[in-house]
């Protein structure tokens, strides 16, 4: 029967999440395990071949290809370069001008997303919170979630049309016996633009989980806080917050992850040559130098740094909140 | 349920601006649709005269007729749909068999397949390397650059597993007692008691690939491969650029503002078109996956 199915162990050391499996047995025994494991559950292990083809040739395959990093890399050649050139590219990157921008760039784009996106869906859902109307609360939240069905290529196309010299905006403004603001050309106003148009397409679908964790707390803790004579912002402040928090934790976390993974897609469609001085990031510079100049090895190592980065983030964030409040992600 | 004693003055205040907050909210959020609607029935001298609020002014259908009449956007349109469906297609049967493996809480390895999954959430290979990869395998200019890769989202899978968890598992045990196999089972058995989680599935990939741009418009070269997304971005880009010349482009750049307006709301229409009764099914996958996720 088909035996070709021993799951294949993943690369790197992260935890499994937990299994709350038996504590490992001894080799030989473990290994009949797995004999008898895999002959009475081929079947299933069977359906697991194709996913698993899957993640190790698209999830894993390019985790390793990363090695081009360090490697001279021929357009048509190995996926894995033709040779080691240990630390060029990344000695090339940190002297590049260019490089440390973006990096600044990246960290003031990924900084502002999290200072204003995280903490709006929160507002947002306390204050959906207090409405006590039913048919407006749910007229509310479907409006606000409409954003974030749409492509991001109509978001972006939304935002230049409200934003262009001709535009609506523009329009209030010379109302008010203003000059047009050429927003989209001016490097000033790009991060406003981009973390504007981040809370508008985010916040409302952000609020769901809070939604759903405001709606488990105890009536009860209510009724006690108002016995004891608590205000209305007491009650929100020793009751409400504290409900919410594990949920408020969990994303800041995942947040945080993903701080220098900026909006890629979105700044490519918003951005041009113009506002590159503040709008080009690590995400940006490397796609066009890699993709657009063919530099792969010099792009690669760029993307290897970022990701590092992003994975030390996430994983002293949660260690930290692990640590401080026993919320983790894992 | 709150309070039936005396809401107090400033908790009356509080409601007020409360609502007018969220009716600043609403209004917020719906007005760019609604201006672009407008914008794509108006005349074009109407919008460069910034007359266009919520009602189109100087209505004609000149518009619609001039991106009917472009048969590249048709084309795009129709790689749009065929992408979506191949891509939904693949993607459903990968992530069914996946979260059922994974949802056999007995299952020996069963935490390595499912690390396998979650540590992709964290940890990806980044742009280039994917790139490289698709590249050399020859996937370029093909459906199966766009729906390979995104084959399986992590999030979809946790969902889907955390749902047949939920699952009673004595329907199965009689099943397999009766010598139905496995895939038998998971055909004849799960699936039918699924149908609410596989059409919750099935609408979060198709909107994501309905979405979707960059993978097509990094594997495809050429224009009548691309989907209407990428379509629309190139009207987009164009505008953009061309609006930084002088007043000769400015004209250029408006008679995009329509035609945007126009392809806009016909990308998004589908989309906004389902969504009043897709909606709930969104928001009870978010919350099925955020328990376990």
């Amino acid at each position: 029967m088909s035996t070709s199915t021993t799951p294949a162990p993943p690369s790197g050391t992260q935890d499994p999440p937990p299994t709350g499996k038996a504590p490992r047995r001894t080799r030989p025994a473990a290994r009949s395990g797995w004999r008898r494991a895999l002959r009475r559950d081929w079947q299933l292990y069977s359906l697991a071949v194709l996913p698993l083809l899957f993640f190790l040739v698209f999830r894993y395959l390019p985790m390793i290809g990363n090695v081009i990093a360090f490697r001279r890399f021929e357009p048509g050649g190995s996926i894995l370069g033709e040779e080691w050139v240990g630390l060029r590219y990344v000695r090339m990157f940190l002297t590049d001008p260019t490089f440390w921008q973006v990096f600044r760039n990246t960290l003031w784009l990924g900084g502002l997303t999290l200072l204003f996106c995280f903490p709006v869906p929160i507002v947002l859902a306390l204050l959906l919170n207090e409405v006590r109307r039913r048919a407006l609360k749910r007229f509310v939240q479907s409006v606000s979630y409409l954003p974030h069905f749409l492509s991001i290529v109509i978001v972006a196309g939304i935002t230049l049309q409200m934003l262009a010299t001709d535009g609506p905006v523009n329009h209030i403004l010379s109302r008010l016996g203003h000059d047009p603001i050429r927003f989209i050309q001016e490097p000033e106003w790009f991060r406003t633009i981009y973390v504007g148009s981040e809370i508008w397409q985010t916040a409302g679908w952000g609020t769901i989980l809070y939604l759903a964790a405001l709606t488990t707390i105890d009536e009860d803790l209510y009724e006690a806080a108002r016995i004891d004579g608590a205000s209305r912002w007491r009650q929100i402040w020793h009751v409400t917050l504290p409900g919410i928090r594990p949920t408020m934790i969990t994303l800041l976390i995942l947040n945080i992850g993903t701080f220098m993974a900026v909006g890629f897609e979105k700044i490519l469609l918003l951005y041009n040559p113009l506002t590159y001085p503040t709008a080009d990031v690590i995400s940006t510079y490397l796609y066009r130098t890699g993709v657009e100049s063919n530099s792969f090895s010099y792009a690669a190592a760029i993307g290897l740094f970022e990701a590092v980065i992003g994975l030390v983030l996430i994983t002293s964030a949660n260690q930290l909140s692990r640590r401080s409040v026993g919320t983790s992600l894992w | 349920m709150v309070s039936v004693d005396r809401p107090t003055r400033g908790y009356r205040v509080f409601q007020g601006v409360n609502g007018v907050i969220l009716t600043l909210v609403v209004v917020v959020t719906l007005y760019p649709f609604v201006n672009i609607v407008a914008r794509s029935f108006s005349g074009e001298r109407q919008i460069r005269a910034g007359e266009v609020t919520l009602w189109p002014k100087g209505f004609n259908l000149t518009t619609y007729k001039i991106v009917f009449q472009d048969s590249m956007f048709w084309r795009n349109y129709g790689n749009t749909v065929f992408y979506t469906v191949v891509s939904t297609a693949v993607a459903m049967v990968l992530t069914t068999c996946y979260a059922y493996v994974l949802s056999k809480k007995q299952l020996k390895g069963r935490g390595i397949l499912v690390g396998v999954a979650v540590f992709t959430m964290f940890f990806s290979g980044g742009l280039i390397p994917n790139y490289v990869l698709i590249t050399s395998l020859g996937l370029k200019n093909s459906v199966w650059a766009i729906a390979l890769p995104n084959a399986i989202s992590v999030f979809n899978l946790l969902v889907m597993k955390a749902f047949f968890e939920s699952l009673p598992s004595d329907l199965e045990e009689a099943a397999q007692i009766d010598g139905l196999s496995t895939y038998g089972i998971l055909l004849r058995i799960v699936l039918p008691l699924s149908k609410a989680v596989v059409a919750t599935m099935v609408l979060f990939y198709s909107v994501s690939f309905w979405n979707s741009w960059f993978s097509a418009f990094l594997y495809l070269d050429r224009s009548e491969l691309m989907p209407v997304t990428v379509y629309l971005r190139n009207l987009i880009s164009g505008a953009t650029t061309g609006g930084n010349a002088g007043a000769a482009d400015a004209q250029l750049s408006q008679v995009g503002a329509n035609i945007q307006a126009v392809t806009m709301v016909l990308t998004s229409l589908p989309i906004l078109g389902v969504y009043p009764f897709v909606q709930r099914y969104f928001v009870s996958g978010v919350m099925l996956g955020a328990v376990k996720g």
